[in-house]
């Protein structure tokens, strides 16, 4: 039994539900960034996965342009969260809404 | 039909225009990195970029060529090739003396304001916003235009915002969110226009004179003359367009004030006569009633709400209110005497406004107030200030002999000679003008000075009356001797109102003794 | 010669600019010197035109002098040039000549002065801009000179600004002219579209070719602005306000000068006037109404210069009396011995007041003819000239128009000269109440706030001024005795104005019922008559007893309420127009508009914002719930 590129694109899928979820429900700050990784990386593979079908380098190259956003989002992500962490103990998402408009 | 769209006017060997915008603007860069305690080096920087600007700006003068109506010194290469944008950038009759009166009243902002904190910034700023002004006045490619035109609003609403009084940041703010609302509207037209261009020509340009070859139906026309006109009328500001500029030249500092009355105001009229009269003839000639009418209430009503204010600031805004509702009158009268008056008005009141700000400085920053009621008797102890003063309030009532009264009379009679009426209601203005300013000249320089008025009010000093000198100067020598200006500008004027009749079909207005040879009631209709 | 004319204006013009340098360093009396000697020179300069003028004849009497152009636009051209002919030349000469013995005289009365360079430079501007107005080749030019004097006159009635009064009579005086002005200003528009030009040679040679209905409207828009300058009905009240200011201001530019302007315009364009009669008629109906309510009111003044400035108004009346019956060389002679008279008359009062320190109230002088004996006798002088008796200037004068008005229509006629006997009944009052009877101002010693504080309140001491002062009075006494000499109607030779104004001057249609030689005797029997039987009246009413009520009815005291009426009507309505467009339309009804737009937007954000709670995993739910709806809309509409 061949592989065929359906299955990439379900497990894909499935892993940006589980991405989507997790960042719904969970309110750990920490976790929630994770679940963002995720859906990042199940949207990589759906990249590759259709570049392979269509014989296209396009769709892997825009995978090299969303790690580095993901690395870079990391690193400010991951700044913001110890800063917060630090000000104020245990805080979890709910608690933060200085974003109110 | 006059060669208003000249596919190419006289190239310079030298890039003048390119030099006068750039300059100011690059000096002002370099002032704003100056370190922040740098205030006195800023302002000799500032000033010795600003004195270069005036230089090029009296030699783009004198290279003039008089009698020619064209674009002269143009300088145009591609710049943004994919979007047809190109560094294309011209004088004119119309344009000449603006750029003189950026370059001159720049300089006498700065100096006359004496801004005591953040030096470096404010020099900056109003270093940006003169080579802003030139940049918006030179652009014959309506994208570059737009851009000076936008740019101008930053400089402004930082000096509005940061140097200003008590409700400052309203004021900004009203004055930044109003006038860009004007400007959504002339990018719309302005995209549309291109895009029209291009799907007749099959190239997108934003070159004016190009576009000024686009074929439009007389809705469109129509359409694009009222998203053009948005932005200038509330730029200008026109009647019912004005209610921001009280607040703003009230709250400003006076240098503000001096470049929002005395140079950003001329950007609206500008662009009425540059865009809207070149673009869109058919549509500014039907719609010229409206306009007259607009003009002509301006005049009457922002005269008559002069006469009421308790502050010199907001009645130097009513008043500019009242002296370019004559501006437009000679526009949209579409005469050649109409039109050069109106453009040799914009200079005159650039002139006059600013003198009348930089008054009303003087006079605040001795008694802390510009309320005209705690005012009084100022001409017993200050002589020669009410002197001045006195001056340019006979300019600012039309006095002949005057620069006013150049500018109003012909704007007048060019009115007359095809829209009587108007004229004759415009007329009113002479009346109203004489009253509020004598009126408020009687409240704040009449009467008996009280001991506050004595104590704290100074003769004018010498560094005061060398920036006031050369705008009195001006006010006399234009009243009397204007015809070397009038020379330069005619020309435009004519080719402009040509164009105007031209697509219109209609022939000039006749005067003389020919019109009423042949009809015998020609006149006393 | 005649290249003398620009010296005429240019002379007091670089005066008045040396002044504002240097007059104040000069001070007191050198500044008023100055200006004294620029404007005899400025009389010299007009002398030297005059015997240039003369050298030539008939059309070549016209000589003009082009400096630049002025205003070159497209077809409108307007030159800066001066025009010498007869007319101008005369003005001219009368002007510099009168304006040079009132700069004397101003010498002395202002004396003490703590702003006494600036009078004398304000003096000079306005001499300079009357000469602009007279000398001018076109109308603008005129119209240069015709503001011009009007921005001095209301800068000399402010003089002394320190009093509310002075500022606000300075104040209505150029708003009123401004009023009037319009007229002016339509008139050269409507010129200009017509004729294609403003120069008075064109305007004369192309006026028979324009329509009739253009010309009228042409003549009767200038004379709107003469009304406002000529203090004609209903625009005359500012002239008896304009008394607040200094008493030679009073003469020179409320009396003599200045307020002949409209009545010089009209004559400068009486080539235009004289081919529309229907305006004519229209200026000699205001003249006479003028001229009769003024002496009216006149007759009840108590102040000493507001008498004299319905006076004026009245006489300004009369010349426009003329102007409209086609008297146009009797005008110009009456405004010249006027300006000999009323300046005597002015300066005469100045030197009262002066001796009074500074009190203006009839009733409150008397029996100063043994205290101030040459001025008495100036001020009877005056008395005789401007009442017409003969032989005295106005009698020559004021009968050439009351015989040019006989010729148009009796009643005009007869209403002059009942308008005559009240002259001489007022002037008269005048004279018996400062000069005869008994004194009074030792009956209520009041404590006066004097104008000027160097003049500290003291006890009065009538007398008689110094040279300075009197010598003027004394000159312009002769003047007025011998005025007539210009135009004496007993022969044709005599009749020296005439022939030398004519080439100036439009020819009036011929008028309908000549008089002949012996009416015109009758007629001046009858001027003579009344104008003694009127004097005769005041001096029996008023030599004995200064309190008259019935004979001063208020209404007269309050010139009939016009000026009154047109004050409470014009201005509180436009206080209250300015007021409510202020305060209502501008706020509420244009601001409100703009407002209003930015409130709605601003109703929207607030709504809006609420989806905006901050909470970040709400957000998140909402950004995934939108991704599912456009996924799921997307799908449906694509057929799946």
């Amino acid at each position: 039994m061949t592989v065929s590129v359906s299955w990439y694109l379900i497990l894909g899928a499935i892993l940006f539900t589980i991405g989507v979820v997790g960042l719904l429900v969970r309110r750990n700050v920490l976790i929630m960034l994770m679940c963002i990784e995720l859906m990042l990386n199940a949207s990589n593979l759906t990249f590759v996965s259709f570049a392979r079908q269509h014989q296209d380098v396009g769709g892997q190259a825009d995978v090299f342009f969303v790690l580095v956003v993901a690395a870079a989002e990391v690193v400010v992500g991951l700044a913001i969260i110890v800063s917060i962490f630090r000000k104020r103990l245990g805080a979890t998402a709910d608690d933060l809404s200085s974003m109110k408009g | 039909m006059g060669n208003i769209v000249p596919s190419h006017g006289a190239a310079s060997a030298l890039p003048y225009l390119t030099f006068i915008i750039l300059l100011p603007i690059i000096f002002g860069l370099i002032v704003g990195v100056l370190p922040k305690d740098k205030g006195g080096i800023a302002k000799v920087i500032g000033g010795i970029g600003m004195a270069a600007t005036a230089v090029l700006a009296v030699a783009i003068m004198f290279i003039f060529a008089t009698g020619k109506s064209g674009y002269q010194m143009v300088t145009d290469h591609t710049w943004i090739s994919q979007l047809g944008i190109s560094w294309h950038f011209g004088v004119d009759g119309l344009s000449l003396f603006l750029v003189v009166l950026v370059a001159l009243l720049a300089p006498i902002a700065l100096y006359g304001a004496q801004e005591k904190y953040r030096t470096t910034s404010f020099v900056a700023w109003v270093l940006i916003l003169e080579g802003a002004c030139i940049g918006s006045f030179l652009a014959l490619d309506v994208f570059v235009f737009f851009i000076f035109f936008e740019l101008t609003l930053i400089p402004t609403y930082f000096m509005v915002a940061g140097w200003g009084g008590k409700e400052r940041g309203k004021a900004a703010l009203k004055f930044f969110l109003y006038t860009l609302l004007g400007s959504a509207f002339l990018l719309a037209g302005m995209l549309i226009l291109a895009g029209l261009h291009q799907s007749q020509t099959g190239t997108l340009t934003f070159d004016l004179t190009e576009l000024a070859k686009t074929h439009l139906t007389y809705s469109t026309e129509v359409l694009l003359f009222l998203c053009f006109s948005a932005a200038f009328v509330v730029k200008t500001p026109i009647f019912p367009f004005h209610t921001w500029s009280p607040l703003a030249y009230k709250e400003s500092p006076i240098a503000g004030a001096v470049m929002l009355a005395g140079v950003m105001a001329k950007l609206g009229t500008y662009g009425l006569v540059r865009f809207d009269l070149t673009l869109f003839p058919r549509a500014s000639y039907r719609l010229a009633p409206l306009f007259l009418t607009l003009g002509v209430i301006g005049i009457i009503y922002g005269a008559v709400v002069a006469a009421w204010q308790k502050d010199f600031k907001r009645l130097v805004a009513f008043s500019s209110l009242s002296h370019l509702g004559f501006v437009v009158l000679g526009i949209f009268a579409f005469t050649a005497q109409g039109l050069t008056g109106g453009i040799l008005q914009m200079f005159n009141h650039g002139i006059v406004t600013a003198a009348m700000f930089l008054l009303i400085g003087m006079i605040t920053r001795r008694t802390g107030s510009w309320q005209i009621s705690s005012l009084g008797g100022i001409q017993r102890v200050a002589p020669v200030l009410a002197g001045i003063t006195m001056v340019v309030v006979l300019a600012g009532l039309g006095l002949p002999g005057l620069n006013g009264f150049v500018g109003e009379f012909l704007i007048l009679t060019g009115t007359f000679l095809l829209h009587r009426w108007w004229a004759v209601a415009a007329a009113g203005g002479v009346i109203l003008s004489a009253v509020y300013l004598l009126w408020a000249y009687q409240r704040a320089f009449h009467g008996t000075p009280d001991e506050g008025i004595v104590s704290r009010m100074k003769e004018i000093n010498i560094k005061e009356s060398l920036i006031l000198a050369p705008l009195i100067a001006l006010i006399v020598f234009i009243g009397v001797f204007p015809a070397p200006m009038l020379d330069r500008i005619t020309p435009t004027a004519n080719s402009i109102v040509a164009h105007v009749d031209s697509a219109n079909h209609v022939a000039p207005p006749s005067t003389g003794a020919k019109s009423t040879l042949s009809s015998s009631n020609g006149g006393g209709k | 010669m005649e290249h003398a004319v620009i010296f005429i204006p240019i002379i007091p013009l670089f005066s008045a600019l040396f002044l504002i340098c240097f007059g104040k360093k000069l001070g007191e009396p050198l500044a008023g010197w100055i200006a004294t000697i620029a404007v005899g020179a400025s009389f010299v300069a007009s002398l030297i035109t005059w015997i240039g003028v003369l050298g030539s004849h008939g059309i070549d009497r016209t000589f003009i002098q082009h400096l630049f152009n002025w205003l070159p636009v497209g077809s409108f051209q307007v030159q800066m040039a001066f025009q010498a002919d007869p007319l101008s030349v005369t003005m001219a000469l009368f002007v510099s000549g009168v304006s040079a013995l009132i700069h004397l005289y101003s010498i002395e009365y202002m004396h003490g002065d703590k702003d006494f360079p600036k009078f004398f430079i304000y003096l000079n501007l306005f001499v300079a801009s009357m000469l602009i107005l007279v000398l001018g080749a076109n109308l603008l030019i005129t119209f240069l000179g015709w503001e011009g004097v009007g921005v001095c006159s209301y800068f000399l009635i402010s003089f002394w600004f320190e009093r509310p009064k002075a500022a606000t009579a300075g104040k209505k005086a150029m708003i009123v002219n401004r009023i009037a002005d319009v007229g002016f200003l339509m008139a050269m528009f409507l010129a200009f579209q017509s004729i294609g030009s403003l120069n008075y040679s064109n305007l004369i040679s192309s006026a028979p070719h324009i329509s009739h209905t253009t010309l009228s409207a042409i003549v009767v828009l200038a004379f709107v602005g003469a009304m406002g300058k000529s203090a004609q009905f209903p625009l005359f009240g500012w002239l008896a306000d304009a008394m607040e200011g200094p008493t030679p201001v009073s003469a020179l530019i409320h009396a003599a000068t200045m307020v002949t302007a409209g009545v010089f315009l009209m004559v400068r364009l009486s080539p235009l006037l004289a081919l529309a009669p229907g305006a004519a008629h229209f200026i000699t109906i205001i003249g006479i109404i003028t001229a009769f309510v003024a002496a009216a009111a006149g007759t009840s003044q108590n102040d000493i210069k507001k008498v004299l400035a319905y006076s004026t108004v009245s006489q300004l009346g009369y010349m426009f009396i003329g102007v409209g019956s086609g008297a146009y060389v009797a005008a110009i002679f009456l405004m010249v011995t006027h300006a000999f008279y009323k300046a005597l008359l002015f300066l005469s009062a100045g030197s009262v007041i002066h001796g009074m320190n500074d009190e203006q109230d009839l009733k409150a002088m008397g029996a100063l003819r043994a205290l101030m004996p040459m001025t008495a006798l100036a001020f009877f002088v005056g008395w005789m000239a401007i009442a017409g008796v003969p032989p005295f200037a106005g009698f020559f004068s004021k009968g050439d128009v009351l015989l040019g008005a006989y010729q148009q229509n009796i009643f005009i006629w007869l209403a002059g000269v009942i308008t005559a006997g009240l002259t001489s009944y007022y002037m008269g009052r005048e004279f018996c109440l400062a000069f005869l009877g008994k004194r009074r101002w030792e009956e209520k010693p009041k404590v006066k706030k004097s104008a000027r504080s160097s003049h500290a309140v003291k006890e009065v001491h009538p007398h008689d001024p110094g040279f300075k002062m009197l010598g003027p009075i004394l000159l312009l006494a002769c003047l007025a005795v011998i005025g007539g000499l210009l135009n004496l109607p007993f022969a044709s030779s005599l009749k020296v104005l005439e022939h030398w104004l004519a080439p100036s001057l439009g020819v009036a249609p011929a008028p309908l019922h000549a008089a002949s030689s012996a009416v015109q005797w009758v007629l001046a029997v009858v001027d003579a008559i009344v104008a003694l039987g009127g004097g005769y009246i005041a001096f029996a009413i008023w030599s004995k007893k200064s309190k008259h009520p019935e004979l001063e009815p208020v209404f007269l005291q309050n010139a009939w309420y016009i000026d009154a009426t047109g004050d409470t009507v014009i201005a509180k309505s436009g206080t209250k127009l300015a007021e409510i467009s202020a305060d209502v339309i501008e706020p509420v009804v244009i601001d409100g508009a703009v407002v209003g737009i930015v409130n709605i937007a601003k109703f929207v954000g607030v709504g809006l914002h609420r989806i905006a709670s901050g909470f970040v995993r709400r957000e998140a739910l909402i950004i995934a719930g939108g991704t599912v709806t456009l996924l799921l809309a997307v799908g449906i509409r694509g057929g799946w």
